[in-house]
């Protein structure tokens, strides 16, 4: 039970920080896009009253999604829309399967969906024989790495220019050494203009779906939803439950907030509202739960399930940005990740609500004011009473409840503590005191306040 | 009126200057200023830990201090918001709410309560203003750089009006120093990476001393100058309040 | 079956229900300054903006800026370039395509995004499959922000409907923006300038 997975986070974040430049680097990519989000959300005199709103809509849904489930499913048949229901990860990829198995399909091209990197969707069609091409480029760049996206909005925003030159030498045969993103894009353009045209079936994700109206909105900044999805006779759109909105209108708030969070542009380049399939085109739509309603019952962290996935809350964090997304171990990095984590597999994902000072800045940027910080608080004490902690970690805090709960225990250990400090730095000035490794210890004074007050005072 | 004052564990035991200047400037300033002696700590170190279940001590020896003033002021934007967030005791949940409402930062007292206009202090030195996560998030100190607010700080309203004192700038005004209490060990490689960094940002602008309204910070980013054998040191903001030239 | 599963589920554990907002009307940008907003929004986003006054000038912009050769298609009746559409074309028929010009219903100041529905595109993949992108904008038509927009789109019907906001573009690569990711390459407003009232009066 000690051999937990607690410290995950920190020491996959203790390997990414052996390499300083890096996450300097790393770090700096990062904020840029945090300014160029405030600048943008500075820009709007009525932003916060936006998020507010944004945030009313979004709870609206939670506490009404049954009626505007049932009305989009109802809706989007109307419109020629197939729909299907998921529970769980592997029931959305058995249904992704068997709607190409029915075409006689083994290709497809897919455009971003952070829910199919939840259910490992790729790995799992790939096992089953069908060719799958992300057409996002940066998660083109990390499939052919085979990595997972280190970033739910800049999917390969922990990789250099060079080694994506690299990654394009290897596999789409550009000239070594070349890193110019001018190329390299156009390289990419070319190739999967290829892999469009010659695609009978096309995946996306899901931003909005609109309960009023079955339909659903899909943003890009390349066009490449939009150029998988009108060139491909079948059309899958996956979604989790919670994207649903109430009315087309309510979208006029989103669209205002989702980019400007996300890397402060405007809007997103595309826009698109499916409503109905195109004249001899199949469209499907696969409503997937895994897990969701089971965070809607958890009332300290349904909200949890207002996110509009725009990745300001990753952007913003000063651990995220100091330890790379893949520390995160988990489909959704940062800050959201650590607060949707551990309702999929609390063992698994219990190190991720530690990996944070709580300093608020996520919370402060998110457009539909989830709280994440508090969040990531009430989620440590959950995974501690759920016993997913170590020992050692207990016996700690249990000895410092005993010395706190008594004002003379605390006075003593107090003393020695400082008598170490001044006449034994060498038994805390070591390599099993974490602290010291990269910082000294505060010099021990001679008198504690209480003491110094008592001398100085005796009033009272 | 009466006031209490609570002395966070790590500053009674480590910065007793801090709390010092703290009682010093408080009796200045002509309030009736009290230290109960059997306080310890305001459980947060264990919270932050997923252990609140164990703060039930803790929190009992705090009402038990505490209940009597009128308000209780803190130099510690953090400890005070953990109290402000969590203080609670089934046997006096109802003085638990009433300590959880009229304690107060140092800072925040001395502009909201005392509102200070003056302050006779000397301090001729560049000095660097950390923005506490806790003080400023947590219980709005100063605006955010994340909100689009009208700007405003109050610890800036009080070091401004202290002789000779020049405030610098800062690249990032208000990031986090990554101490975050035991996430200062659990996770030492990003809380030391962090700590670093908010360092770099006052030496590259400048800063003579780094002051904030938050020990625990200025602990950190102490132990790094120190490793750095950087001249540069840390000042509780009381301290610089508080200081005669 | 997974359906009745999932919404017994939500039912069980969906809160208490809350109202939705009232309030989503804000006047940011101000309509006095919304043409020249318009514009800096769209040099902003990488488009550009060609004033025109009547819709034959567009023929004149291809002349200087396109080959004799290029594949030119717009389903704007009555011009040049027009091209019918049955609806049954194959979408890949349209791969060659090097510019594409379109009628579309209003233009949002804000962010200059551009509202366009199928019905105005021949065929829903040709303003991304273009290499080169036109786009019609009469200035009467400009609107103040998305809250004006969903006003107009609320009661609109539509098998396909976007907005598109400048030329296809990523900064995947360490952030480098770069125009012409799988959509078009460049964005073209043709701004039909109102005339002005007192003309007509």
């Amino acid at each position: 039970m000690d051999k937990l997975n607690t410290l995950k986070h920190s020491e996959l974040s203790d390997l990414f920080n052996k390499d300083e430049e890096r996450v300097n680097w790393h770090d700096d990519t990062l904020w840029w896009i945090r300014a160029k989000r405030d600048k943008a959300a500075h820009g709007i005199s009525e932003w916060e009253l936006l998020r507010e709103t944004a945030s009313q809509i979004k709870n609206n849904v939670l506490s009404n999604l049954y009626n505007y489930l049932i009305e989009f499913e109802s809706k989007a048949q109307a419109n020629g829309i197939k729909v299907h229901w998921a529970a769980n990860a592997e029931e959305h990829n058995k249904i992704v399967l068997s709607l190409l198995q029915s075409k006689g399909i083994n290709q497809m091209v897919k455009s971003k969906s952070m829910l199919t990197e939840e259910c490992h969707l790729n790995q799992y069609l790939e096992d089953n024989g069908i060719d799958v091409i992300d057409s996002d480029l940066g998660e083109r760049i990390v499939q052919l790495a085979k990595e997972p996206p280190s970033h739910i909005v800049l999917p390969c925003i922990h990789k250099k220019k060079e080694e994506i030159g690299q990654i394009f030498h290897e596999n789409l045969g550009t000239e070594a050494g070349v890193s110019d993103p001018q190329i390299l894009t156009e390289t990419a353009r070319i190739h999967l203009r290829e892999t469009f045209l010659t695609r009978k079936s096309a995946l996306t994700g899901v931003n909005f779906a609109i309960a009023e109206t079955g339909e659903f909105v899909v943003c890009t900044n390349e066009g490449n939803a939009d150029m998988g999805a009108h060139l491909a006779d079948i059309h899958i759109a996956c979604m989790g439950i919670e994207k649903i909105i109430p009315k087309k209108k309510h979208l006029s708030v989103f669209l205002r907030l989702l980019t400007r969070s996300a890397t402060g542009q405007p809007i997103t380049t595309y826009s698109s509202h499916f409503k109905k399939p195109r004249k001899g085109q199949e469209m499907h739509i696969v409503l997937v739960d895994n897990g969701r309603s089971i965070q809607l019952g958890r009332e300290d962290f349904r909200n949890s399930l207002k996110c509009i996935r725009c990745g300001a809350c990753m952007n913003t964090c000063p651990v995220y940005r100091r330890s790379g997304g893949h520390s995160y171990h988990n489909a959704i990095a940062g800050p959201i990740g650590a607060i949707l984590a551990p309702n999929l597999d609390m063992k698994e994902y219990a190190d991720l609500p530690f990996a944070s000072t709580l300093c608020g800045s996520c919370t402060n940027v998110c457009p539909v004011k989830i709280d994440i910080h508090d969040q990531l608080y009430k989620w440590r004490q959950v995974i501690v009473k759920e016993g997913n902690t170590t020992v050692a970690k207990t016996i700690a805090m249990k000895v410092m409840d005993f010395t706190l709960s008594s004002p003379t225990r605390f006075k003593l250990a107090g003393k020695i503590g400082r008598w170490t400090l001044k006449h034994a730095p060498f038994t805390v000035n070591n390599q099993f005191n974490l602290w010291f490794k990269n910082r000294e210890m505060p010099e021990a004074p001679k008198e504690s306040f209480s003491e110094w007050y008592k001398r100085n005072n005796t009033e009272k | 009126m009466r006031v209490g004052l609570f002395v966070p564990c790590y500053v009674d035991q480590f910065y007793p200057n801090a709390a010092i200047s703290t009682l010093n400037l408080l009796k200045k300033l002509g309030v009736d200023v009290y230290y109960p002696q059997n306080q310890t700590c305001c459980g947060q170190p264990m919270a932050n830990s997923g252990y609140e279940h164990l703060t039930k001590n803790c929190n009992s020896l705090f009402i038990e201090n505490f209940a009597e003033f009128d308000y209780v002021v803190s130099p510690s934007g953090s400890c005070v918001l953990h109290v402000k967030d969590h203080l609670h005791d089934d046997k006096r949940e109802e003085d638990a709410l009433k300590v959880r409402c009229k304690v107060y930062e140092l800072v925040e007292f001395l502009t909201d309560i005392l509102k200070v206009k003056e302050i006779s202090a000397s301090f001729p030195f560049k000095v660097g203003l950390h923005q506490s996560c806790h003080g400023q998030r947590g219980l709005h100190l100063s605006s955010m750089t994340e909100l689009v607010d009208v700007p405003f700080s109050k610890p800036l309203q009080l070091l401004n009006q202290v002789k000779g004192i020049e405030m610098i700038e800062l690249t990032r005004p208000d990031e986090c120093c990554g101490f975050g209490g035991t996430f200062c060990v659990a996770e030492e490689a990003v809380s030391a990476k962090m700590g670093k960094d908010r360092v770099e940002d006052h030496l590259l602008n400048g800063a003579e001393y780094i002051t904030a309204a938050d020990m625990s910070c200025l602990m950190h980013m102490e132990g790094i100058l120190k490793r750095q054998n950087s001249k540069v040191k840390v000042l509780h903001i009381a301290e610089i309040l508080n200081a005669e030239s | 079956m997974s359906r009745e599963t999932i919404l017994s589920a939500i039912l069980n554990n969906q809160p208490q229900a809350t109202k939705l907002p009232e309030y989503l009307q804000f006047d940011s940008p101000s309509k006095e300054v919304i043409t020249e907003k318009f514009v800096q929004m769209i040099n902003l986003i990488g488009g550009r903006v060609v004033v025109i006054h009547k819709l034959e000038d567009i023929d004149l912009y291809i002349s200087e800026h396109f080959k004799v050769s290029d594949q030119i298609i717009t389903p704007i009746e009555g011009l040049k370039y027009y091209t019918s559409f049955t609806g049954d074309e194959k979408p890949h028929q349209f791969v060659n395509t090097e510019f594409a010009f379109f009628k579309t219903h209003f233009a949002v100041a804000e962010n200059g995004a551009i509202w366009i529905t199928e019905d105005l595109m021949g065929q829903r993949v040709l303003p991304f499959i273009t290499q080169h992108l036109g786009m019609v904008v009469e200035e009467e038509n400009i609107i103040v922000n998305m809250h004006e927009a969903y006003k107009i789109i609320e009661n609109q019907d539509y098998g396909f409907g976007t907005f598109i906001a400048g030329p296809s573009k990523t900064a995947d690569i360490e952030q480098s923006l770069v125009l012409g990711a799988h959509g078009a390459r460049s964005m073209t407003i043709f701004l039909v300038k109102s005339v002005p009232k007192f003309f007509n009066t």
